[in-house]
């Protein structure tokens, strides 16, 4: 990995830092995407309004971003639309039923030393790896 | 309150966008670093840079945010207290992991790469609200203790 790469990690997950603090500052809120996006799906309304503006934020941030910098978006992982489809699906069942994914729980709820999000998050990379490495044994090295 | 209401929409939106920002740069919003972190034959270790951005930024702002009583535009916090430790969190959480490891996608990053207009990410978007509410619709049957 070079240096620069590591340097555009860092300064990317410091912006993540950033934002994160802004949304407990002014709005008291944990940013957790997957909680939000979940809770987006039930009735509009009033209270509930925040969370689709936050994701139309998201959407307008990576369009501002693809339109400076394309390259930031290639997806050379190698994966098929089933696996991708699959893959969705799971994501989405396992983040409600886990109440939260990488930005709540790995890097808000680690942040507040919360055990739940702690084990939450161990568990998640333990299966990412355990999952990488089916794909690896199944369909070889794709990336 | 009507006011902090249109203030903390606003709020949102911006932090979205940054957020956003954030993981473009990172790296996040491609895949194949996501897949090479969770590979250590291969080792890609974006990921635990970007962890250690975000985290080290927001351990220390989380403690000095938390001093005042109250956020700046709402009359109380809206934060995770629970501590249980429960199958429901570990279960969901392994399925989760399961689903990031194949395609290399967690929430966050593939909402950003809706922006790519890439087949496999707004597949991928699709599934996983359909997983969102597959998961309330089986909610019930699944006798898992809250």
């Amino acid at each position: 990995m070079e240096l620069n790469s590591i340097f555009y990690s860092l300064i990317g997950g410091a912006l993540i830092g950033v934002a994160v603090t802004l949304m407990l500052l002014f709005n008291g809120r944990v940013t957790g995407i997957s909680g939000i996006l979940a809770s987006s799906l039930s009735k509009p309304s009033k209270e509930g309004l925040w969370r689709w503006l936050f994701i139309a934020g998201m959407i307008a941030g990576g369009i501002f971003m693809h339109s400076l910098r394309p390259d930031f978006f290639v997806n050379l992982s190698g994966r098929g639309l089933m696996l991708v489809a699959v893959a969705g699906l799971l994501v989405g069942y396992g983040t409600v039923m886990g109440s939260g994914c990488t930005s709540g729980h790995g890097v808000c709820g680690i942040s507040r030393f919360s055990v739940r999000s702690a084990m939450a998050t161990i568990t998640f990379m333990l299966f990412g790896f355990f999952a990488v490495q089916a794909v690896r044994y199944f369909l070889g090295d794709q990336i | 309150m009507k006011s902090n209401l249109s203030k903390q929409n606003a709020v949102s939106f911006v932090v979205g966008f940054l957020f956003a920002i954030g993981l473009a740069v990172s790296g996040m919003t491609q895949p194949q670093k996501v897949i090479g972190f969770l590979n250590p034959w291969d080792w890609d270790p974006s990921l635990l840079f970007v962890m250690l951005g975000a985290v080290g930024i927001h351990l220390i702002s989380y403690p000095l945010v938390k001093r005042r009583s109250s956020p700046l535009l709402d009359t109380k916090w809206h934060i995770p207290t629970r501590k249980d430790v429960t199958a429901r969190l570990i279960l969901g959480s392994a399925l989760f992991g399961i689903g990031w490891g194949l395609a290399g996608f967690c929430p966050g990053p593939a909402l950003t790469s809706l922006a790519s207009g890439d087949v496999r990410t707004v597949l991928f978007v699709g599934a996983m609200i359909f997983g969102m509410l597959l998961f309330r619709k089986t909610e019930p049957h699944l006798k898992l203790r809250d």
